[in-house]
Order: C-alpha cells, then sequence, then structure tokens
C-alpha cells in the first residue's frame, strides 16, 4: 500500500497537468463539429485553419513581431547590461532599480501606461506602438539574463585579449560577445515567447491595422469556442516544445 | 655591461586617494629574470599592470628600449602577460587560443601553424591543441597560458602569479620549467609571486617592494644573506633577531654585547657609535646548539622539535623569554641526533655569519606589515 500510494498521487498530479493539453491535441484531430462528440480522425480544422486568412494573417503578424521585438531588446538589453556590468556611474543603482520596476509593475499599468504616452505623443495604434511596447517589457528580462553571464565573466578576459594585441572592437568582437553569446541567445528566446503570448499590453496598444495572434484567439474564443482553436493550439504547442529544446541545448552546449 | 632594457622612473599611482606606488624607479636588464616579491597590497601587481598598459601612471614614465610606452595602450606594447588564473578563452581550442596573438598581428595561416605547434611542443602540449580549456588540468592549463603569451615573441614577458593556483609539487615542476623555458627563449620576465622561497630558487635579481617602495634591489643572495632593513629581514625567509649594545669601535671591527656576551664582529657599512643599540639578524641556519656546559653561548631551553627529514629544526626559549630558531643539518656521525623538550643547552654563532641592522624608528609597523602576507 505505502508503496503504491506515492506512485498513484503522482500519476494523478501529471493527468492533471496534461490531460487537458491531451484533449486539445487528440480533439483537433477530430472530425465532429461539436467540441464533445469523437467524430473519427481527421485533419479538417487544420485545413480551414489554413485557409483562414485572418487567422494566417495573424499568425504571420505575430511570429515578425516577436521575432523584432526580441531582436531589438537583445540589443538593447544587451548594451545596457555591458554599461552596467563595466562602468561606474552615478545613476548606476537607479537604472538598474528601474529595470526591475518595470518587471514588477503589474502588467495593465504598463499597458494603460503606454497607451496614453503613445495616444500624447501620436503614435499611430499599429506595428510600432506593439513592437515598441513589446520591447518595454522584454527588456529587462534581456538585461538580467546577460548580467547574470557577465557577473561570472573572468575580466582578465578582455585584457588578455588586449595584451595579445587586440583593439577594444575585436576583443569585443572574438571573446566578450562569443563568452556572453547563450546568455543573449536565452534573452532572445525569453523575449521572442514573452512577445509571443502577451495579451494584456496587446490589447491596449493594437490597432485595427496590425491583428496579432493571441487577440485573434481571445475574440474568436468569445463568441463560441470552434474546433480551429484546437489545431491553433497544438501547432502552437509544438512550436514552444521545439523552442524548450532548442533552449536547452543551448544551455548544455554552453556549459561545455 | 648589462643593457637595460625597460626603464621605470617615478611611477606613482593612487588608487582612491590612496598611494599605491610612490615615485618608484626601476631598470630591468635585458635577459634577466627579474621578480617583484612583496606581502599583498605592497603594489607589485599594480606595477605589473602598469608596465603591461592595463592601468596608467599618475605620473612618471615607462620606457622599453629608449621607446616611450607610457601612454601606449596594451595592444601596442611589445610585451605580453601570463595572467594569475590564465585567462584563457573558454570558447577556442588550445590552437586557437595560442594562435590569437598572431592572427591580431595578422600573420598567413602556414606560419600561424608552424609557430603555434612550435610554442605547444615547447610546454608538451602538442597532443592537446584541439581540446577546450576546461578539458586541461590547472597545469597545463598554465601552459597553454605561457605558450600563448611567448608565441608572439615579446621582449618581456610578464607573469602575475602564474603558479599560485597549482599544488606545491606542481609548483615546483612548473618552476623548473618557466627557468629552463627563459633559458631557451633569452625573453625578459618579471615575475610577480608572494612566495618568497619561489622569489629566491628562480631569479637573478630580486625586488622587495612594501607600500608601493622598493625596499631592496639585488641578486636572492644579497636579499638573504645581506638584508637592507628589517622589513626585508623578516619577510624573506625566517630570521632571529638578537638585540645587540655597540662597545667599542675598531678599524675593521666593532665589539657588541649580545645578552652579556661580548662579541667581536665585522664592522657594518651603516655608521656606528658606542654605546649604539643594534639588531643581531641570524639566520636559523647559522645558529649553533651548544652543549648547556659550554662557557660561550646563550643559556636557554629546548621547547619544540621538528624533524625535517634533512634538518632538525628546533625553537629554543631564551632565559628572557624571547625565542631562537635553529635548523641543524643531521650528523652522520651521529644519526640518533636529537632533543628532548626542555632540555637545557646553550645558543651561539660563529663570527662573521651574522648581519647587522641599525635600530629602526617605526619597528612596530613591520610587525602589521608581515601579519598581512
Amino acid at each position: 500500500m505505502t508503496r503504491w500510494l506515492p506512485r498513484v498521487y503522482l500519476v494523478l498530479v501529471y493527468l492533471m497537468l496534461y490531460v487537458p493539453i491531451g484533449v486539445l491535441v487528440v480533439f483537433s484531430f477530430n472530425d465532429s463539429r461539436s467540441g464533445y462528440t469523437w467524430g473519427g480522425l481527421s485533419l479538417r480544422w487544420y485545413q480551414s485553419l489554413f485557409h483562414n486568412n485572418a487567422m494566417v494573417e495573424a499568425m504571420w503578424n505575430s511570429l515578425w513581431l516577436a521575432l523584432s521585438a526580441a531582436t531589438v531588446s537583445t540589443i538593447i538589453g544587451a548594451l545596457t547590461a555591458l554599461a552596467l556590468h563595466r562602468y561606474r556611474f552615478r545613476a548606476k543603482k537607479v537604472l538598474n532599480g528601474m529595470l526591475f520596476v518595470v518587471m514588477m509593475s503589474p502588467e495593465i499599468v504598463l499597458a494603460i501606461s503606454l497607451l496614453a504616452l503613445f495616444l500624447l505623443v501620436g503614435i499611430q495604434l499599429g506595428y510600432l506602438s506593439l513592437l515598441l511596447a513589446h520591447v518595454t517589457f522584454c527588456l529587462p528580462f534581456v538585461v538580467i539574463t546577460v548580467m547574470a553571464r557577465l557577473s561570472g565573466f573572468d575580466e582578465s578576459l578582455p585584457e588578455a585579449a588586449r595584451d595579445l594585441g587586440a583593439s577594444d572592437f575585436t576583443m569585443t568582437r572574438t571573446v566578450l560577445i562569443p563568452v556572453i553569446m547563450p546568455a543573449l541567445l536565452a534573452g532572445w528566446l525569453l523575449g521572442f515567447t514573452l512577445s509571443l503570448d502577451d495579451v494584456v499590453v496587446s490589447t491596449f496598444v493594437s490597432g485595427p491595422s496590425y491583428e496579432i495572434l493571441p487577440l485573434r484567439i481571445y475574440s474568436m474564443v468569445r463568441v463560441g469556442l470552434k474546433p480551429e482553436v484546437n489545431a491553433l493550439g497544438t501547432l502552437l504547442l509544438v512550436f514552444s516544445l521545439v523552442m524548450l529544446m532548442l533552449s536547452q541545448w543551448i544551455l548544455i552546449r554552453s556549459k561545455r | 655591461m648589462k643593457k637595460t632594457l625597460l626603464s621605470l622612473s617615478n611611477l606613482s599611482k593612487q588608487f582612491d586617494g590612496k598611494n599605491v606606488l610612490d615615485s618608484l624607479n626601476l631598470d630591468i636588464y635585458d635577459g634577466e629574470f627579474i621578480t617583484l616579491l612583496g606581502p599583498s597590497g605592497c603594489g607589485k601587481t599594480t606595477l605589473l599592470r602598469l608596465m603591461a598598459g592595463f592601468e596608467h601612471p599618475d605620473a612618471g614614465t615607462i620606457t622599453l628600449a629608449g621607446q616611450d610606452l607610457t601612454g601606449t595602450p596594451p595592444e601596442h606594447r611589445p610585451l605580453n602577460t601570463v595572467f594569475q588564473h590564465y585567462a584563457l578563452f573558454p570558447h577556442m581550442s588550445v590552437f586557437d587560443n595560442v594562435a590569437y596573438g598572431l592572427k591580431m598581428e595578422k600573420r598567413p595561416k602556414e606560419e600561424i601553424r608552424e609557430r603555434v605547434d612550435e610554442a605547444l611542443a615547447m610546454v608538451q602540449l602538442q597532443d592537446f591543441k584541439g581540446r577546450k580549456p576546461h578539458q586541461l588540468s590547472g597545469g597545463q592549463q598554465q601552459r597553454v597560458a605561457i605558450a600563448r603569451a611567448v608565441v608572439k615573441r615579446p621582449r618581456l614577458l610578464l607573469l602575475d602569479e602564474p603558479l599560485s593556483a597549482l599544488d606545491y609539487k606542481l609548483r615546483r615542476t612548473m618552476q623548473g620549467e618557466l627557468k629552463r623555458l627563459q633559458r631557451e627563449l633569452g625573453i625578459t620576465f618579471v615575475f610577480v609571486t608572494h612566495d618568497q622561497e619561489e622569489a629566491l630558487s628562480m631569479s637573478d635579481r630580486v625586488v622587495v617592494l612594501k607600500d608601493g617602495e622598493v625596499q631592496q634591489l639585488g641578486t636572492p643572495r644579497e636579499v638573504y644573506e645581506r638584508p637592507a632593513n628589517l622589513f626585508t629581514a623578516r619577510f624573506v625567509g625566517e630570521t632571529n633577531f638578537f638585540p645587540g649594545e655597540v662597545e667599542s669601535i675598531h678599524d675593521s671591527a666593532i665589539t657588541v654585547d649580545v645578552f652579556g656576551l661580548k662579541r667581536t664582529l665585522r664592522r657594518p657599512d651603516f655608521p656606528v657609535r658606542p654605546g649604539q643599540p643594534l639588531h643581531v639578524l641570524l639566520r636559523p641556519e647559522d645558529i649553533r646548539v651548544l652543549d648547556p656546559a659550554d662557557a660561550q653561548g646563550v643559556a636557554g631551553k629546548i621547547i619544540e622539535r621538528n624533524y625535517k627529514g634533512s634538518t632538525l629544526d628546533s625553537v629554543i626559549q631564551l632565559e628572557d623569554g624571547s625565542e631562537v630558531l635553529a635548523s641543524e643539518f643531521f650528523d652522520e656521525d651521529d644519526p640518533a641526533f636529537d632533543y628532548r623538550l626542555g632540555e637545557p643547552v646553550k645558543v651561539s654563532w660563529v663570527d662573521g655569519w651574522e648581519w647587522l641592522l641599525p635600530e629602526e624608528a617605526d619597528e612596530s609597523v613591520h610587525e602589521d606589515a608581515l601579519t598581512d602576507a
């Protein structure tokens, strides 16, 4: 009894976590129109998903947005982290603290303040406003990831490179960036996933000209659950699994 | 006549308002093995970093073979550094690490390969070319760091406590290898260490530093046998200090009262006058331990004995409470030679083996500096 009880408990916990996902995946291949009865195996919802032009467009929009937001925030974030690591200046602590404020403050606050800012400055709600907003909330995560890597960085490495004849720029290119590359990639992936599934901030700062996937799904679900959503969910699941494996692979490789 | 390669004149450096180096002058000869020796915080690493160009002096100049280097960035100085923790590039193979400096010089590929192979052969690592630094042992990483620094054929090699992370046995092996490399390459070595034994056994000349000032500059023998001041005497090796007082002065000798004994000693270089207090310095191996019945010598008793294999080291407490270290070689005629604790003895030395130093104004300060080390 004492031997199988923990096992049953473990199985229950995992069932709890994975049955809903399993149901979603299974029903994405369901031929029946209803979400509750099994009508045989079929790929029709995948087909109708890809024939839904608005949906496909939202998917591309989302991917493009996530890609650009992750890239921009990685570049700015890496430079910020390097500056915070390398130089001693008076506003350093304030700057550091402000990053945490952005990270910790409720998303809704960030969303409202960004919307107010965009209206004030006169930025049209669309791709640009979404990009700026996504870069804003991704930035602290990138900075913290890169800073963590830099804190374990051997300060004599840049000196060794200079000593061997590298200019500051060459040293950065051949030593500094390769050594912090795992952190840059991890930060980029983090930004990418954060941007891809953001709803709250995006709801406020998106406009009719640029619809993105999470908002599209949200509005679809509101008018009733269509089996198409199951297919989309399965695709997203596969996609995030690939991303997860990719990030783990980078992490393991960097430790070697 | 020895040619000066690197000349430091009036070098000063402050960190946060604290003097680390204070108008320091030093000439380093071409082809020599010179060691900067001192306790932590004495400025030896700062001095090395100034030579390498990682720090800029507040005042003074650095000249290499007549060329002013003071404002030259590190990448344009014809000297290379071996770092304390090796600083190997973790993302590059051993080959790429060693090739880095030559790639910066934009040497042809063929030449790079030849010279890297040659440098790796010199440190017996030719079979490890493809490894990453973390796949090597500490000693092997150390060798890669040395190969990487010498492959550029620098005029001067700076070594910042390169052996401090290695265990005792490996350190001894590497000391020998460094000496061999220096002889073979003919490169001037500037070696930083806080280990006086290492400094004495490896160097042609030793610079003893304290608080950013040169305490003594000389051959290992000079530094050990004729220390310039109490700091050097205490820092380099073990020393017994006997209080002495000048009784009378002759042409080339003086009579000194040590614990009531009148000894006639060699007259020192510094001026002496009758009644002047002196330090009589004796290394443990210069101490003679005599029978308590002996007429000369200072009475005391054995309070500690340590068998060291080739020597018997003992601590003798004199009647006034002060302690004397003695280190005696085993006598072939008496292999059972030993002391028992509490055994009464007398302590003496052969006249002329001592070294005399005048009393210094701030003697307590030296004690403090030593406990830091």
